[in-house]
């Protein structure tokens, strides 16, 4: 135990007489605050303190606002105290501002206190206190200065910043070094709260880094490590920098004060490591400045205080993150094992944090320390035990699932926490889908367990998958019929139980199980069963959501004859209910029990899920959408963008994860869309109703859903699978050889390394990381058939609305820039583009046109030919169409390093009395060109110039934000000889295809890079049929199109590559499934995925 | 973003099943580990005694009065009833939870799931040791009493959950000139003698 504690320890005692002390003797006995505080110790009840709090509060109030109380201070101080305990003393904040604003430097001290303690980020109060800060930042009293910096880093409103920003610099070059380090720390929150702001400083964090006080420096790393997460590219040059630094404090060369513990400036190293971390990343040359420094690191760290611990478990994670270099790796290893092995607790947890980090990189690390993940599985403390479970999740492989999710599931029957539940929950479920070999009675009980434990609480997706997962089935029939059938087999006991405890969401699964699938059951009477889900009806705490689905179940399992009592009584009793869903259902349900007939046909048993035609484009609503646009509707926002725009408010989330996820449409209203009715129904119920896309669905809100392509279906089922029972045979062997825990072993060291043996089973025989959890050979048979095309794109669908981009051109000009111009009036045309070009450049700013003019000489150029070098922004506008250009070979006015290059087609693009404008563009290999070609057509002449002579400008174009189509806009601004001068605006349409290029990348730098991107979408495209191989010929096709770098094709999967330039990538994985082409693209640039499979789809049309 | 990644699953090339794109999988979930959150260094701070009672509460976060008091209700409900000899660690919701008790007082600190607890666990010593070099012998009564002086130091050590000094010296001098300079004589007299 620290000294600290001791001392504390030793003048307890004397302290709780109250009179050795004379700190709180004298306060105690002298100051009102003293007298509260000793009062609020005699007190016996809650009540009491409530009415003395009350009193005291009152005699604040009064006191407070007598005009020259000299109590302020202290009057301040017992509001503080007040507020901490529990009672609001509101009336107290708008003096503590005044108090900072007049008072005396002390008394200025507490009313900044008492502001940072009462009021919030957001409080509208906080506007009073901005002029305050204002005067305070300018005073030549340090400690006024100091106090004010200090407020300002920890609460500021963001929309005030600019007033006090160019004083809070001024500060950086303040002789103080504590001025000058606040000052950075403020900058850092400015930062952090609005980027943007501060973006003109960035030289002088530069200069903060290399303040002479190590203070600053230190701070100034904090927007560093803020700034290098956000973009490590841009700040590789002071990797060295960083390095000395390290090297230095880890060789004591700071001054001793800096010491903690003896360890130099703890923080400080473990700020610069994590930096490095950064900037070390996937990047071997700058990885390789760090080695030595880290190995030193290292070294110099002794296993003898926390503060070390903490410093070497950075340093670890920090080597595993950094390019790899085998002797580091090694003693990182063993630095792990000192953490794991450590008889502290808290190292312990570390050490499995840790070794969490690291276990993907190098699995046989969890191996060495078996025995100890085993003994902290069984720690009485939650919190290790929770952690050992993080770390089994990610070792979990198919011969290993069993035990993990068996201990992960004891975890979730004790835990009381939900965020844990909610977690946990959504893991085992995501092991037990993970793994095909275990589609079996472990698989739906482990699934049972699930529902039952994670409740309602769960994310809404694991029910829904599960069932996903009954209804499609895979390759075997009879396996299907299995695992059905251990469904209802597993259910109906629960229901003869008591259904009142189950969950909602699990009633809703077991009713639509039994529903669809109760009839494999042969001694399973549909009487029975329906009575059993007419009990759930009657239940108290049924929802009317799960009462929908029961009733569902129902229509599917009537039959009329005996139990058609039961099915009477029941819709009559719900088709008078006031909940609309509810009355639909008992309505189907009374018509269909009555007519046979009718239901065999709109409820055929034992329906595949169907393929649906999707119309993904979304195109029968273009027309609603641009009319909505017309009459003012806001544009559409991706959910993405909402829920950051959501999140700007809210920093610490305390929603539980998942459930505040924003579904804009349930994905059976998409899968459904023949209906269109349908839409409205779902997108009201979509908050929390299980989404069941992808099962079949027969039944829509006008009734029956014509049933599709049954046949096809039906060829799909019967694919033969050849080593289907060998396949059976083995499953049922390593079944035996897995379980060994459940065994009873009488010696407790046994079954603990039995345990061990089952847990770390298929990990030994794998040295790469590649192979982990994921070796296991997967027997065909089990392979998942197709998905209904409905789900594939039901997905896709909800993308392209947020970008629109399937739609035909028109009409995603119409929606991206909300703009419907009528394009027959030239002239007020390229009044109204201009307009659009400004108002756009920050809405969808697409393009940027680099590169200074370069007139090429051209016979004749014009001297009075000024150009405006305003081509910036760029916004779809619609086309001109001059159409009266005279017929000049444009080609032969190309600038000769151009000619040689193919070039698009010389399109005219405006017009007017003297000028005539065309344009083409030209493609290089890393970079595009625009050519515009500027013609004297007029027959008075611009000065010298005589009829056609031709200038020609260049302009080289990169995109910013990727649009279906970027659109240059310009203006050639010119003056006639009469001295009035005029312009011209133009506009030119480039399809983003002219700015992809191949992007050649190995696989391996592939996959770290498609982990690292976050934008994507979905969409399966129509594979080319012909004699040979579709997926080969389908990427040709693409490639020879769009220009695209195919990285790899293995098997039915291809992996494709692809930039924007200069060079931003765009990733593309491609999966034949069904007689479609899967694709799934990602890219760090919004849109640009959007955009990109617009060209695909348009490329494979056109085909 | 969990549930959409189980529904998407049956496409995710990890979880594919074809054995032709193995080596592909592999690649891609070994890395996941990778993804860095932001670091922000601390939540909030708060110092309670052993029969419950707020003596200290710092908010590095803006939160609603409401919230506020929700975390200190589960914080003192989870710490409190943690027995001896355990963790210094919780799992919070999406926080990490890090306290230690100092005598009667638990100093206790919400982090982001990605920090260094152990870190965080020395900043609160280091806290401690600066109360106890400004006080001399700190106890929890100091705190009581003096509880402004307290904040003043948290404000001179911290500066929006980011460590703003980490030498002690620093912080003792800083302390002491705004106190000596602007003290008044019954200011001075009511100062702890040490």
């Amino acid at each position: 135990m620290s000294d600290v504690v001791e001392k504390t320890l030793t003048a307890l005692p004397s302290l709780l007489s109250l009179d050795s002390h004379p700190g709180s003797a004298k306060l105690s006995s002298t100051s009102k605050l003293g007298n509260l505080i000793r009062g609020i110790t005699e007190l016996t009840s809650k009540h009491e303190e409530e009415k003395l709090i009350q009193h005291e509060l009152l005699a604040i109030k009064e006191q407070v606002s007598s005009p020259n109380t000299t109590m302020m201070k202290e009057l301040m101080v017992r509001s503080i105290y007040c507020e901490m305990l529990g009672y609001e003393a509101s009336f107290s904040y708008i003096h503590a501002i005044k108090l900072a604003q007049q008072g005396t430097v002390l008394e200025k001290r507490v009313g900044y206190l008492a502001v940072s303690l009462f009021l919030n980020e957001s409080h509208e109060l906080l506007l009073l206190l901005v002029n305050t800060v204002l005067k305070d930042l300018q005073s030549t009293n340090l400690i006024e200065v100091c106090m004010a910096l200090t407020v300002v880093s920890q609460m500021f409103p963001k929309d005030m910043i600019p007033a006090i920003l160019p004083l809070v610099e001024e500060k950086l070059n303040h002789p103080k070094e504590i001025i000058r380090r606040k000052a950075v720390l403020a900058l850092y929150k400015f930062y952090l709260i609005a980027p943007n702001q501060v973006q003109h400083i960035h030289n002088k964090f530069r200069k903060a880094l290399c303040d002479k006080d190590p203070g600053v420096m230190t701070a100034s790393l904090h927007i560093y490590l803020q700034m290098i997460q956000e973009n490590p590219e841009a700040y590789k040059d002071l990797t060295p920098s960083f390095v000395t630094i390290l090297k230095q404090v880890v060789g004591g060369k700071l001054p001793m004060d800096f010491n903690y513990h003896t360890v130099p400036a703890p923080w400080l190293q473990i700020q610069l490591l994590r930096i490095l971390s950064l900037l070390g990343k996937n990047d071997q040359s700058t990885s390789e400045v760090m080695y030595e420094v880290l190995d030193e690191s290292l070294q110099r760290a002794e296993m003898n205080h926390n503060i070390t611990y903490a410093i070497l478990y950075e340093c670890v994670k920090c080597i595993y993150t950094i390019h790899p270099k085998s002797d580091l790796l090694e003693k990182a290893a063993k630095c792990i094992g000192n953490f794991v092995l450590s008889p502290k607790i808290n190292l312990k947890y570390l050490g499995l944090k840790a070794l969490t980090y690291v276990v993907q990189q190098d699995p046989k690390l969890a191996l060495q320390h078996q025995m100890t993940i085993i003994e902290c599985l069984d720690h009485p403390d939650l919190i290790i035990k929770r952690e050992t479970l993080e770390l089994l999740f990610r070792i979990t492989n198919g011969q290993n699932v069993t035990v993990i999710v068996e201990k992960m599931l004891e975890f979730l029957c004790i835990s009381e926490d939900d965020h844990t539940t909610i977690d946990l929950v959504g893991k085992v479920a995501e092991l037990a889908e993970k793994y095909p070999l275990k589609y079996n009675e472990w698989f739906i009980e482990t699934m049972n367990t699930v529902f039952s434990l994670g409740g309602d609480m769960m994310q809404p997706d694991i029910p829904n998958s599960f069932l996903k997962l009954l209804s499609e089935g895979f390759d075997s029939v009879e396996e299907d019929r299995k695992l059905r059938l251990f469904a209802v087999n597993s259910y109906i006991p629960l229901l003869r139980g008591e259904p009142g405890k189950l969950p909602q969401r699990f009633l809703q699964v077991i009713s639509w199980v039994l529903g669809e699938y109760s009839h494999l059951r042969e001694d399973l009477e549909p009487a029975e069963v329906l009575s059993l889900l007419a009990k759930l009806l009657d239940m108290k705490n049924s929802s009317s959501e799960t009462k929908s689905w029961v009733l569902m179940a129902m229509t599917k399992l009537c039959k009329g004859g005996a139990d058609a009592s039961v099915t009477q009584e029941v819709s009559e009793t719900y088709s008078s209910s006031l909940d609309t869903v509810l009355r639909q259902r008992a309505h189907e349900l009374q018509y269909l029990s009555q007519d046979p007939e009718l239901r065999a046909r709109v409820l055929p048993r034992g329906a595949k899920p169907e393929t649906l035609e999707v119309d993904s484009s979304l195109s029968f609503l273009d027309r609603f959408v641009s009319e909505a646009l017309a009459a003012g509707a806001a544009p559409y926002k991706p959910p993405h963008q909402r829920q950051e725009e959501l999140d700007q408010s809210k920093a610490l989330s305390l929603e539980p994860y998942g459930l505040s996820l924003p579904i804009s449409m349930s994905s059976c209203s998409i899968t459904d869309r023949q209906s269109p009715t349908l839409l409205s129904m779902s997108s009201g119920l979509s908050g929390d109703t299980l989404k069941l896309d992808g099962i079949k669905r027969v039944w829509g809100r006008e009734g029956y859903l014509a049933q599709r392509e049954p046949v096809e279906e039906a060829a799909q089922v019967e694919v033969p699978s050849p080593i289907q029972s060998p396949g059976r045979q083995g499953e049922g062997d390593s079944l035996h050889s897995q379980t060994p825990t459940q065994t009873p072993t009488p010696e407790p060291e046994q079954e603990k390394q039995q345990l061990a043996s089952s847990l770390f089973v298929g990990l030994a025989s794998q040295s790469s990381v590649s192979l982990m959890g994921k070796s296991e050979p997967m027997p065909q048979r089990f392979r998942r058939k197709a998905k209904g095309q409905g789900l594939g794109s039901s997905f896709i669908a909800n993308e392209q609305i947020s970008s629109s981009l399937i739609s035909p051109p028109s009409a995603v000009d119409n929606l991206l820039c909300n703009n419907l111009l009528d394009s027959n009036n030239a002239s007020e045309l390229a009044e109204q583009t201009s307009q659009l070009s400004q108002s756009l450049t920050t809405a969808n700013g697409t393009c940027h046109a680099e590169a200074e003019l370069t007139e090429s000489d051209t016979k004749g150029c014009n001297p009075a030919l000024r150009r405006d070098n305003c081509v910036v922004a760029a916004g779809p506008g619609p086309h001109n169409d001059p159409g009266r250009l005279t017929e000049v070979c444009l080609d032969s006015y190309l600038p000769a390093e151009l000619s040689g290059l193919s070039h698009s087609e010389i399109a005219p693009l405006c017009a007017n009395q003297s000028l005539n404008l065309s344009a083409c563009h030209v493609q290089k290999e890393d970079s595009l060109i625009l050519v515009v070609f500027i013609m004297n057509s007029s027959e008075s002449a611009i000065q010298q110039i005589r009829l056609v002579s031709i200038t020609v400008g260049q302009y080289s174009l990169t995109v910013k934000r990727p649009a279906v189509h970027v659109e240059v806009v310009g203006t050639v601004s010119y003056q006639l000889p009469a001295g009035t001068s005029q312009s011209l605006q133009f506009s030119y349409k480039v399809p983003l295809t002219s700015f992809i290029r191949p992007f050649v990348v190995s696989t391996e730098e592939y996959g770290t890079m498609w982990l690292s991107f976050s934008h994507d979408t979905k969409q399966n495209l129509t594979l080319i049929n012909d004699n040979q191989e579709p997926l080969t010929a389908t990427l040709n096709a693409l490639k020879k199109k769009l220009q695209l770098h195919v990285v790899e094709v293995i098997g039915m999967e291809g992996i494709v590559a692809c930039r924007l330039l200069q060079d931003l990538p765009c990733l593309m994985h491609c999966r034949v499934n069904a007689g479609w082409l899967a694709v799934w693209l990602r890219s760090p640039v919004p849109d640009l995925p959007d955009c990109l499979i617009y060209h695909c789809q348009r490329a494979l049309q056109s085909l | 973003m969990n549930n959409v990644a189980t529904l998407e699953s049956a496409h995710d090339p990890a979880v594919s099943e074809s054995t032709g794109i193995l080596r592909l999988q592999g690649l891609i979930t070994g890395l996941q580990g990778f993804i860095w959150a932001a670091y922000k260094m601390m939540r909030f701070l708060l110092l309670f005694s052993r029969q419950g009672k707020l003596r200290l509460q710092k908010w590095f976060t803006p939160l609603t009065d409401r919230e506020k008091k929700k975390v200190i209700r589960d914080m003192m409900m989870l710490v409190l009833a943690r027995p001896p000899r355990s963790c210094n660690f919780l799992q919070w919701r999406d926080l990490k939870i890090v306290y230690k008790r100092y005598a009667s007082l638990y100093f206790c600190a919400g982090l982001e799931d990605k920090d260094n607890e152990l870190l965080a666990l020395e900043v609160l010593h280091r806290y401690v040791e600066l109360l106890d070099k400004y006080f001399g012998n700190v106890c929890e009564l100091d705190i009581i009493f003096n509880f402004e002086k307290a904040y003043f130091i948290l404000d001179e050590f911290l500066m929006g959950g980011e460590i703003l000094e980490t030498s002690k010296l620093a912080v003792g001098v800083s302390m002491e000139e705004a106190d000596t300079l602007q003290e008044t004589m019954e200011e001075y007299m009511s100062k702890p003698a040490y």
